[in-house]
């Protein structure tokens, strides 16, 4: 019994004459969407699977399908004879194109079976000429089908043994999928064993080595094995790690403390009081010293002239059990290339660590490999410690360092780790370009004034749902970048070394102990920044948003083409455009005398669905505007990337900037919410408002409609009605167009005095007035969850003349009391003039449940219906509410998740893709009145 | 809603068979938006009114509109029809008195072939122009014209004058000849394009400016609002959005001009048989010309860019370069001219127009088969819907059309379509972006799609004080316009950024002390340095 073994994403190509039982065998062994088959696209392009003329046509298909299905990562088989060179190149080809591995399978059956079963069959009846010169081709093909470029040719010969034959799945090579962590992910090492040894302490991992299965603490100091003094080692809980919550990615770093642990373990003391947070520029310092003083955390303290005891880690473990992992680049430029390896070395071989190839690992093994290869970039630092050690070792190291792969799949596909990266494209597949790609990264093959190749920003690109870590480029400090981050802070070079913790995103760093070799490049250059580029792919067409408070929220390719030109002609810069506000809906209509909107409906809504509790708050009938403030600019740099040394933005429904010149806006507002920076813990913060007047923003909308009809029906109504007085004077009847026209009149003066109300002059900032009733969004939280008496309990001790409260009522739903008494207050302050109220459940309400309805006024739905609306209230309420409502489902879906993506510190282009979409939703055409 | 006719004839109340309508009865007429009521205030023998009221019911009006339109604005509920002397009461009086705007009358012939003494009254007539307009329209017909603004609101004095006039017409004239008058030049003043619009407004315009249009001297302005009023391209989720942010839809309306109005050709025939007067002030007046400049002055202000020859910035049809005889070409073909001049010395075959408008230069490109490959795109989508238009998208042979692309995107957006042309036009874009927003602009210009040259024109605002009736910026949407220095400024720093070398030409004849009208800068990727292995 032979098994076949093929990879698990791969290409297999079947090899065999008309008649050798190759769809037979596909079909027994594959499942039937796997399977690709000539002869199914010809009938697909012709009507006919026998018609040869359309066999050019058929192949297109067939590669058009498998194309399609190895770029989604699919197994494919193809079913065609593939007797000809050209034929299984072509296939080769395609499998590479899309970086996948291709095998082939060979059914060798004798001539005359393949004949018979031609026969046997009346849809061929091309005759054994066919099956003759295919057979001829197979045999030439045989003898170097090798050569062809597969991965593997497996060739089966005979019936019995295609009979008998079973099909085994290899996972790839760098599918380490099942394997979910915790993991601690270490930077760029090159040869800094030191601070290696003092970053893994902070991590909490301990050294020690295994003998015979058993695990001894301990290091070996100056070449001779200390076993670790158990109360030194296991009573200790290990160094805490500073920890910055991603993206602000200020990774604190940590005093190293663990290099003199052996030290205090000898001298019997604890070594835990690691001191926490010391500037990089001292850092060198303190571990000079306290490694040579032998005496844990002691601060900056006299340098010692002590030759410094050489403590080594040979093994490490984790008292939790994590995984450490390796982006590669361990050797090369740095003092102890020999001991990194070996340390590095033992972790990896007892499964306690995994590690990937670097590129200055590839490079290492060429050169111990005899290779010829330009010494330079450090790697003579590592020829030279390595000529040092025993040859046993470097044949170990060798063989350790030549085994490396260039990437890994990690915590079921979610974590890729890959010495420079890698695009989406290429995760988990196998080919030269993926593994340049890994060890190299993109380059867009010019050189910068330093001779070093320029990067393409393939991580500016990234779309990918997998966290993707790296090393390989040095910069200053990790940044985030669409789900990706370079761990290489250039240990060697005297920055720091830096490790990730996964999947608590923690960074943790430890500066270098000193300049082990110097850049060609100046570290302290400008760090690469995310500059927030998006991409039309993020945006156009017609998408589909995954939101964890609806599922998924289609949006329609038209919408997104409408909100583009909005957006892109009139919005702010999208770092600031967090987040857009929904549409809100009116509760069922009232059939009350004289009304169209009543609380009264509102409550009964909320009660079916459960809610018991609801939160009456005043509408202010202004503009309604998002607020994002940082508190310095400093601030608004670290979490937003804005570097123009502005410190928030005030925008409208669209996104657009309310004033011209936000800066005065934005410096009063923020001196405003001062209070909230201590209480929220947060330096920035996102509120929802409204901004008054209403006169303010929409002067020119008042100007072109509103005023408007105010003068033209206040100059044409009392002319005609003077006209028709005369008539009627004349004894013509016209009566009932005078009374007609006397109630428009007064309707006309109504609904003058219901907009003149939310008009008053401002002069600049003198007369504006801000709302906030919804703290939407600050450090690490989606406040927009909280209950909305903590909302207004929170924004109620804002007391600054800019900023306007929200008068509100608490309403319990199962006492008519408690309705009575909103209901009351809702009809004073409408009949006052007021715009009405919003009622919302008291508390964040998961399911299809609206978010808050708004009860309109009598008065000011003359703004909106027109002045004349209570003469035909009867055909108004005549009005459908059900798409208005689901949109308002929608639209407060996309804010949330927005909010909730921001607050998970997740890529600009994920943020911004809901906030589109509300944008989006928004053209969509609905009743404007509701 | 409202509009009286007086005459003080004796007896003043033929005025009742000249109109057809008699001064004792109140009649009703229903339409589809209203209804029209015609009554009588006075009827004696020395002076007789007729009032011709249409009551107007929003919501029909709405329905009226289009067949499955959807609803979209609230402007189309709450709005001035109602109360205005709009179009839609032209349409009434068009149709309530057909015969008497006929011209006949067998009661009473004689009166109706001769001039009355008559006196118009409109309370409220919507005046796009201002008083100013409405002497310019009715004056030259032999009108005596009374026009007094109607303050916005009298509460806020600083709102200043509404868009309405209580406008009374006095004079000798036709009954017939009056009621044309008001049939044709309420819908010029009111030019308003949300409403009514009906298919044969051509043979319509044509019959009822027999006699008097053709030798109005405001012609030009007359016939252009009349069509141009047509909007056929709807614009529905602009103006949600614009309602949505308290803007005016005006406000968001991309800068680029809709294609020739349908039948404006036909017209342009039947009126030629009644000589219309070939000197067009609008077509291309220059700027040392004050008389074709106030002329041009009104539809800067006020129409939309609608209309052909109307081209996409109305600061092209303020001026182009200064000439002292003959006609200047407009500046935008200067412009255009000057790109495609550039284009062909840099020897650029491939090129993509970023903010393509309404697709001229595009068009202007396909026409050279030296490019062999165009790509046009723009932001709005009724850019683009005009563009295909324009260039006749759906009628275009295989061979021309291979080399077109035309797609939405956005400058500030990255975009790997944008990448792969020798070169890329920015023309007269960039002072349409936010200033903030220019960073991703030129990121994603000269920073991905990398072509290599990029052309960038746009105004020289030095020069506007050449425009004598010019305040302000050129164009609504500019969101600033740059001095020579300025241009000049951002261009080097943009260059050394990502690696680019720049220089600069003039379009149009450059003033000694101002510079040119519009200034261009050509970018060129500046040599690329050797690779070198890490």
């Amino acid at each position: 019994m032979t098994e076949v073994r093929v990879p698990e994403l791969s290409l297999v190509v079947l090899v065999g004459v008309s008649g050798s039982g190759k769809s037979t065998f596909a079909a027994k062994h594959f499942k039937p969407t796997q399977v690709i088959s000539s002869d199914y696209c010809r009938g697909l392009v012709a009507d006919d699977e026998n018609d040869q003329a359309a066999t050019p046509a058929a192949f297109d298909l067939l590669h058009h399908i498998v194309g399609i299905r190895l770029s989604r990562g699919l197994l494919t088989v193809v079913d065609a004879t593939n007797v000809q060179y050209a034929a299984r190149k072509s296939l080769i080809d395609l499998a590479k194109r899309h970086d996948v591995l291709v095998d082939a399978i060979v059914l060798d059956v004798p001539e005359e079976v393949a004949i018979a079963r031609n026969e046997s069959r009346p849809d061929r009846d091309f005759g054994a000429g066919v099956v003759i010169r295919q057979r001829k081709d197979l045999r030439r093909s045989l003898s170097k089908i090798n050569r062809d470029g597969f991965r593997k040719v497996h060739v089966l010969h005979g019936l019995d043994e295609i009979e008998s034959a079973t099909i085994g799945h290899d996972l790839a090579w760098s599918n380490k999928k099942h394997l979910t962590g915790p993991f601690d992910i270490v930077g760029d090492i090159h040869g800094c064993r030191s601070e290696l040894q003092t970053l893994l302490s902070a991590l909490g991992w301990q050294p020690g080595r295994e003998i015979d299965g058993r695990w001894e603490p301990g290091t070996e100091i100056n070449g001779t094995w200390h076993p670790a003094a158990a109360d030194a080692l296991t009573g200790t809980p290990p160094a805490t790690p500073a920890s910055a919550a991603m993206p602000s990615a200020d990774a604190t770093a940590v005093a190293p403390t663990s290099a003199d642990a052996p030290a205090a373990a000898l001298t019997g003391t604890h070594p835990a009081t690691s001191a926490r947070a010391t500037p990089p520029a001292d850092a060198t310092a303190v571990a000079l010293t306290s490694a040579g003083a032998g005496s844990a955390g002691a601060g900056p303290a006299a340098p010692s002239a002590d030759p410094r005891p050489e403590v080594h880690w040979v093994d490490a473990r984790h008292p939790d059990g994590r995984t450490a992992v390796f982006v590669g680049d361990l050797v090369d430029r740095g003092p102890d290339t020999p001991g990194v390896l070996r340390l590095v070395m033992s972790m990896v071989e007892a499964g306690r660590a995994i590690c990937v190839a670097g590129n200055h690992e590839q490079k290492l093994v060429r050169a111990l490999n005899g290779r010829k290869v330009r010494v330079a970039h450090g790697l003579q630092e590592s020829l030279d410690q390595l000529a040092a050690a025993d040859e046993s070792f470097v044949a170990r190291a060798r063989t350790f360092m030549d085994g490396l792969l260039s990437h890994y799949q990690l915590d079921g596909g979610n974590l890729v780790v890959a010495h420079a990266g890698l695009k989406e494209a290429y995760h988990g597949r196998a080919s030269g370009r993926v593994r340049s790609f890994a060890l190299y990264g993109d380059t867009t093959g010019e050189t910068d004034e330093y001779g070093l190749p320029v990067r393409y920003p393939w991580a500016e690109e990234y779309r990918g749902r997998a966290m993707v870590v790296y090393g390989h480029t040095p910069t200053i400090e990790p940044t985030w970048i669409n789900n990706t981050i370079c761990l290489d802070t250039g240990a060697v070079f005297g920055g720091s070394l830096t490790a990730l913790r996964y999947p608590e995103k923690q960074l943790v760093s430890v500066p270098a102990e000193q300049v082990w070799y110097e850049s060609v490049k100046p570290l302290n250059a400008p760090g690469y920044r995310d500059p927030g580029t998006l991409d039309i792919g993020d945006v156009q067409g017609t998408r589909h948003i995954e939101t964890r408070f609806l599922s998924r929220v289609k949006i329609p390719e038209e919408n997104a083409a409408s909100a583009l030109e909005v957006m892109s002609r009139f919005a702010v810069d999208p770092r600031w455009l967090l987040y857009l506000p929904p549409t809100m809906a009116p509760p069922e209509t009232s059939r009350l005398d004289g009304y169209l909107e009543h609380p009264h409906e509102a409550f009964e809504e909320f009660a079916a669905a459960g809610v018991t509790q609801v939160v009456c708050e005043e509408k202010h009938m202004g503009s309604r505007a998002i607020a994002v403030l940082a508190r310095t600019p400093e601030a608004a740099a670290a979490r937003f990337g804005i570097t123009d040394g502005s410190t928030g933005s005030v925008y409208t429904r669209t996104g657009r900037p309310f004033f011209g010149d936000l800066a005065p806006l934005v410096d009063r507002l923020r001196e405003a919410c001062e209070p909230l920076w201590k209480t929220l813990d947060s330096d920035w913060v996102m509120l929802d408002c409204e901004l008054l007047p209403w006169s303010a923003k929409a002067m020119e909308l008042i100007r072109t409609q509103y005023a408007s009809v105010g003068a033209a029906s206040r100059t044409a109504l009392p002319a005609a009605l003077s006209a028709l007085t005369a008539a009627a004077g004349r004894g013509l009847d016209v009566g009932e167009l005078v009374d007609r026209t006397r109630r428009r009149d007064s309707n006309a003066a109504l609904f003058r005095a219901a907009y003149a109300r939310y008009c008053w002059p401002v002069d600049g900032l003198e007369g504006v007035r801000l709302a906030p009733f919804q703290i939407l969004a600050c450090e690490g939280r989606a406040t927009a969850l909280e209950p909305h008496a903590w909302h207004l309990s929170t924004l109620g001790t804002l007391d600054h003349p800019l900023i306007a409260q929200t008068r509100h009522l608490f309403v319990s739903l199962d006492s008519q009391e408690s309705r009575d008494e909103a209901t009351a207050w809702w009809e004073t302050m409408t009949a006052a003039g007021g715009e009405g109220m919003v009622v919302k459940p008291a508390e964040h309400t998961p399911g299809r449940i609206q978010p808050g309805v708004k009860v309109r006024g009598r008065e000011y739905l003359r703004i909106i219906y027109g002045p004349d609306y209570t003469e035909s209230l009867d055909l108004l309420r005549r009005r459908f509410l059900g798409k208005k409502r689901s949109l308002a489902l929608r639209e407060h879906a996309l804010g949330l998740e927005a909010l909730s993506r921001l607050a998970d510190g997740e890529a600009l282009w994920r943020v911004h893709e809901p906030v589109f979409g509300v944008l989006a939703l928004e053209s969509e055409p609905v009743d404007p009145r509701l | 809603m409202l509009l009286t006719i007086t005459t003080t004839l004796t007896p003043a109340t033929d005025l009742g068979f000249l109109l057809h309508k008699h001064p004792d009865r109140v009649q009703e007429f229903s339409h589809a938006f209203g209804t029209a009521t015609v009554f009588y205030p006075e009827a004696s023998e020395q002076r007789c009114t007729a009032a011709l009221m249409l009551e107007i019911d929003p919501v029909r009006l709405v329905r009226t509109r289009s067949h499955g339109s959807p609803d979209f604005s609230l402007s189309q509920y709450v709005n001035d029809r109602p109360y205005a002397a709009s179009s839609l009461l032209a349409v009434a009086l068009g149709d309530v008195f057909r015969t008497a705007r006929a011209g006949r009358c067998n009661a009473r012939p004689e009166l109706a072939a001769r001039p009355l003494p008559l006196e118009i009254a409109l309370p409220a007539l919507p005046c796009r122009g201002g008083p100013e307009l409405a002497h310019r329209l009715f004056e030259p017909l032999g009108w005596e014209v009374e026009a007094a603004a109607v303050p916005l609101d009298d509460a806020f004095a600083s709102w200043g004058d509404s868009r309405y006039v209580t406008l009374t017409l006095r004079g000798s004239l036709r009954l017939a000849d009056a009621l044309n008058h008001l049939y044709v030049l309420l819908p010029v003043l009111d030019d308003s394009k949300h409403y009514w619009i009906a298919p044969d407004e051509v043979d319509k315009l044509v019959r009822a400016g027999e006699g008097w249009l053709a030798g109005h001297p405001e012609r030009a302005l007359i016939t252009r609002r009349y069509l141009g009023r047509r909007s056929s391209l709807a614009r529905t989720a602009l103006a949600r959005l614009a309602e949505l942010g308290d803007e005016v839809e005006e406000a968001l309306e991309p800068a680029v001009a809709e294609e020739a109005v349908a039948g404006e050709t036909a017209l342009d025939e039947v009126l030629a048989s009644e000589t219309w007067a070939s000197a067009d002030a609008d077509a291309a007046p220059s700027a040392g010309d004050p008389a074709s400049a106030t002329s041009a002055a009104v539809p800067v202000s006020s129409a939309p860019a609608s209309s052909v020859p109307v081209a996409a910035e109305p600061e092209d049809r303020l001026a182009a370069a200064e000439a002292p005889t003959g006609k200047p070409a407009p500046l935008n073909t200067l412009r255009r001219e000057a790109v495609l001049s550039t284009l062909a010395d840099l020897g650029a075959t491939s090129v993509i127009d970023l903010g393509c408008g309404g697709g001229e230069l595009v068009g202007a490109l396909l026409s050279r088969p030296r490019f062999t490959r165009v790509a046009g795109t723009d932001v709005s989508p009724l850019a683009l819907t005009i563009a295909a238009r324009k260039l006749k998208l759906d009628r275009m042979p295989d061979a021309k059309s291979a080399r077109l692309t035309l797609f939405q995107s956005a400058l500030t957006y990255t975009d790997k379509r944008f990448a792969g042309y020798d070169a890329a036009v920015l023309m007269e874009v960039v002072e349409h972006v936010d200033p903030p927003r220019l960073t991703a602009l030129e990121r994603v210009v000269f920073g991905h799609a990398k072509p290599q040259h990029v052309i960038v024109t746009t105004p020289n605002i030095e020069y506007n004080v050449r425009y004598e009736f010019l305040t302000g910026l050129r164009h609504n949407d500019h969101r600033f316009e740059w001095t020579r220095q300025e241009f000049a400024a951002w261009a080097e720093q943009t260059a050394t950024q990502y690696g680019y070398s720049v220089r600069y030409a003039p379009v149009g004849e450059p003033d000694p002390d101002l510079g040119p009208p519009t200034q261009m800068a050509i970018f060129t990727l500046g040599p690329a340095k050797e690779g070198s292995d890490d």
